[in-house]
């Protein structure tokens, strides 16, 4: 196990060190009113300092929880490590969270103070305020819309940094007092609350220290050697714990720089101007940019169109070898020579990644054609398996050894066991301390010798002594005639197609696997634009028969490759419906990571599921929505489910045995 | 920490004061002796049915046409005839019902044409582009870069708006229209053809620039609730007369009000 070297083992200890030692470079950029503004890590020691000694005449002292809510920008981030220099713990929060949601969260943290990024927030707050008794002084970052409210409780971020600096410009012994209460925090120390957004139940708050944390960061730096002149952007939700590890504790700790973006909207944009070296991003993401791309070449011109399909199927049969550094003829390297400069060179450019030296993919499993396509064009897209409870890390791919359907070795420092019940299991520096005031959860998670239940199906592939995640474990089913149906395989396999945004597969108990789509509004509409299909809503064009009839192709494909596979063959779609509405986490079918969550949605659909398997033509179903200012409204449809055909198990191709 | 409620006090002086103002095409009377205020700081709602002569009085301010006869007064000014170059430059500035931005040209470069009546540098320093008119040039671009902040339009800084969905063209030309820093702003159905969603985040921006830059607006629209939820004070026209002139509450119980709406495709669910 490596070692916190140099004493160097809580993150604003981190930032007084990197403010010595690489005070001069850039430590955060943010684009502001069009212009990126960067701080150094000289500057941004002062700006968390201001800051944290602004917090401790607030109030706020160690062992005392704070909130966090807002999109990625400097300041939030500068909150985090400021409350962490007193000894503090933040709370981050999912900015998009309903008020019901964060009231929960800060009222089981016991929030004493919200430092919050705008109005939208502070009116969350307010709606709930009667639930938080704790909570006091509300921090925000922008003015805009909150000049009329009442003051009493609100104050801006730079009031309270201008509260940090008198003092420090009255009190000589302020600063020698700032840097003892850093001195004296310790890696076991807590240094945050995370809640994860569970697929079952209320979130947990996983608790980490800060050792848990840096040694993970570190351990993760030295596997792809990633140093201070990295450029990473940072997007993801502040309260998820790969956006805290990735643009927090690894830039602190192997001091690159992090750039938030201007708008959640300009990502792309702004991701183009930087030139990221090495990202980080759940499959949706690729899975997204690819949809974009494959509806914008369909609308482009003969000729492009044909040299895109020409050099990308160039792409899908030399590209990964070439990546992985193995032998080619010479014509194949040529030719994808020239494909880079028509197509893969402008794509990887379109997108921001012409630097990028690592990209991960992690938090889901992703469709083996999307990574070999992002491969293929020359992204070095690996891997990673990770939890909050772990600090993130538990395998990842290393350079050269890529596979599509594995999800690494044991990450540094990291040991992983399968359990009889065929779960996997990990023991590592990064563990979590426990749920936040909630032992009888983390015993049934944590067991005493400190190895963690992940809930996650899978085995170590003997091909390449890599780890398989199959599905969660307890989503692992068996059709009444014992054949085994892993949904989220058959849903990623149906999601591959940028039609399908989202898929549900049913099955488990039952005689035969059903399936629910849910469109991309992007995609189908593109084609109905194209076909003249008129449609008024997204009701209107789930429910049109001739996107059932496109539906039904990308099933029946579906269908023909997982008859190929000896155990999944029993496992084909045999009945679809498309559903009238987006699947929406303020509806609670998707976790706020975008996760579906499969007993809820059963539970909310049961009609629809009822007429699966009563063979009806058709099903009504209404339901509840919730807007997105919390008010709710009921929207009604009558579905039709279509038929399919299955294919025989194919003999041939059974060399996969179970 | 409660949202701000009462705003009556807050209101001050009248900006703007028309009085016994007739507007007539030919033997078609679009306004008849209509008088009415706008107050400095306040959001001003003119409704009414269609052809009420809403849009002709909104012209009439903005000095687009010229009535027959009454009284404007502006910023204590009084003026009966008025070039709209000459409101513009006076501060007064509008949308319009159906879109009117340049639609080849980029969000950026639209807002900035906003600018236009605000640069003091001439065609041959600005061709020059270097000291002074650099200067201007850096300032301007900083103030239409604020209002493409405020406005949440950063994304499509860069795309010409004939590209952009219809409610972004909106936005954009509320950007244009605040690019002049206008004491009066006036706004032509500013929700047209917009979905729920679109008309939420129209109406925080209209609030929001009210609050933010103590603009003035007088706003039409046809969409009852908006309208309520919006404005401090409310003008009601029907065939060119003033029927009522109050707050929100009070307009919404108005019998002469109630009865002018009635038989109207838009009701008063309010």
């Amino acid at each position: 196990m490596q070692s916190v070297d140099l004493g160097l083992d809580t993150l604003p200890k981190l930032l007084i060190h990197n403010a010595g030692a690489i005070g001069s470079r850039p430590a955060m950029r943010h684009k502001d009113l069009g212009i990126w503004q960067a701080w150094t890590w000289a500057q941004m020691l002062e700006e968390v300092r201001a800051f944290s000694i602004g917090l401790g005449e607030l109030g706020l002292k160690r062992g005392d929880k704070f909130t966090i809510i807002g999109s990625n920008r400097p300041r939030l981030y500068w909150a985090m490590c400021a409350g962490q220099a007193l000894g503090a713990v933040p709370v981050p929060v999912y900015a998009d969270a309903v008020a019901d949601e964060m009231a929960f969260v800060l009222a089981h943290a016991e929030a004493m103070l919200a430092v919050v990024q705008d109005q939208e927030q502070v009116d969350k707050i307010i709606a709930v305020s009667d639930r938080l008794p704790h909570l006091g002084q509300v921090i925000y970052d922008e003015l805009r819309g909150l000049k009329d409210y009442d003051h009493g409780r609100l104050i801006a971020f730079e009031d309270v940094q201008s509260i940090g600096r008198k003092k420090l410009a009255s009190d000589p012994e302020c600063l020698r007092h700032w840097e003892a209460g850093v001195a004296a925090g310790k890696g076991s120390d807590l240094s945050v609350i995370l809640y994860t957004s569970g697929t079952t139940g209320r979130s947990k708050g996983v608790m980490l220290t800060h050792e848990n944390t840096i040694v993970s960061a570190r351990n993760a730096n030295a596997f792809d050697r990633l140093d201070q002149d990295e450029e990473v952007i940072a997007y993801l939700p502040l309260a998820w714990v790969g956006d805290y590890i990735f643009s927090y504790v690894q830039s602190y700790v192997a001091g690159y720089c992090v750039n938030c973006p201007e708008a959640p909207d300009t990502v792309v944009q702004d991701r183009r101007e930087i030139g990221t070296t090495y990202a980080f991003a759940p499959p949706r993401v690729y899975e997204n940019v690819l949809t974009l791309t494959t509806v914008r070449m369909a609308d482009a011109s003969a000729l492009k169109r044909k040299v895109f399909d020409f050099f990308i199927a160039v792409a899908g049969r030399w590209g990964e070898k070439i990546l992985d550094g193995e032998k080619v003829p010479l014509t194949a390297r040529v030719l994808y020579g020239l494909g880079n400069l028509f197509v893969y060179g402008p794509l990887m450019n379109q997108f921001g990644l012409s630097r990028i030296r690592v990209a991960y993919t992690a938090g889901e499993a992703i469709g083996p054609e999307i990574f070999r396509f992002w491969r293929g064009i020359g992204l070095n897209l690996k891997q990673l398996y990770g939890q909050t409870e772990a600090s993130v890390y538990i395998s990842a791919q290393p350079d050269g050894e890529i596979y599509a359907d594995t999800v690494g070795k044991a990450s540094p420092d990291v040991e992983i066991k399968i359990s009889d019940a065929g779960e996997v299991m990990f023991r590592s520096p990064g563990v979590f301390a426990g749920y936040y005031k909630d032992p009888d959860k983390t015993a049934e998670v944590l067991t005493p010798d400190g190895w963690v239940h992940t809930g996650d199906a899978g085995f170590f592939d003997p091909k390449t002594g890599q780890l398989k995640i199959i599905d969660r474990a307890k989503d692992v089913g068996r059709l009444s005639d014992g054949t085994v149906f892993a949904p989220k395989y058959i849903e990623n396999k149906l999601k591959f197609y940028p039609n399908i945004r989202e898929a549900v597969a049913i099955g488990a108990g039952r005689d035969v696997v059903c399936a629910m789509i849910n469109i991309d509004l992007t995609a189908v509409g593109s084609w109905a634009e194209r076909n003249n299909v008129v449609f008024g809503s997204y009701q209107e064009l789930a429910a049109n028969p001739r996107v059932y009839d496109m539906i039904a192709r990308h099933i029946d494909e579906v269908n023909r490759s997982l008859a190929e596979e000896e155990i999944m063959a029993g496992a084909q779609i045999r009945r679809f419906l498309i559903l009238h509405k987006e699947l929406d986490p303020d509806d609670g079918e998707l976790t706020r990571t975008q996760k579906l969550r499969r007993g809820h949605i059963i539970d909310r659909y049961a009609p629809l599921v009822e007429a699966f398997y009563d063979g009806s033509a058709t099903a009504e179903i209404s339901t509840e929505v919730t807007f997105e200012d919390g008010h709710k409204g009921v929207i009604a449809a009558r579905l039709v489910i279509r038929d399919m055909q299955p294919y025989p198990a194919r003999a041939a191709k059974m060399e996969r045995a179970a | 920490m409660r949202a701000p409620s009462s705003r009556e006090a807050a209101l001050g002086e009248v900006l703007l004061a028309v009085e016994d103002v007739s507007l007539a095409f030919g033997g078609v009377r679009a306004l008849t002796s209509v008088s009415f205020d706008i107050r400095k700081g306040e959001i001003r709602a003119i409704i009414g049915p269609n052809g009420a002569g809403k849009t002709s009085m909104l012209n009439v301010i903005n000095g687009f046409y010229q009535p027959q006869s009454g009284r404007i007064t502006f910023k204590g000014k009084e003026r009966t005839s008025m070039r709209p170059y000459a409101a513009a430059e006076g501060g007064i500035a509008r949308t319009f019902q159906n879109l009117a931005l340049f639609k080849g040209m980029t969000t950026l470069d639209n807002i900035l044409a906003g600018r236009a009546l605000k640069m003091r540098r001439g065609f041959f320093w600005q061709l020059i582009h270097h000291g002074p008119a650099l200067r201007e040039e850096v300032e301007h671009r900083r103030r239409v870069e604020e209002i493409i902040d405020f406005l949440e339009i950063a994304a499509i800084r860069k795309i010409p708006v004939g590209r952009l969905p219809y409610g972004l063209q909106k936005r954009v030309e509320l950007g244009r229209a605040l690019a002049m820093e206008p004491d009066l702003l006036l706004l032509d159905e500013p929700m047209a053809g917009m979905n729920l969603e679109e008309k939420e985040d129209m109406s925080r921006f209209i609030l929001d620039v009210n609050q933010q830059y103590g603009t003035t607006i007088a706003l039409i629209e046809h969409d009852m609730g908006v309208v309520m939820d919006l404005s401090d004070r409310v003008v009601v026209l029907d065939y060119g007369r003033k029927i009522a002139d109050a707050t929100p509450d009070e307009v919404k119980s108005d019998t002469n009000v109630i009865r002018a709406y009635l038989g109207e495709p838009h009701g008063v669910s309010v």
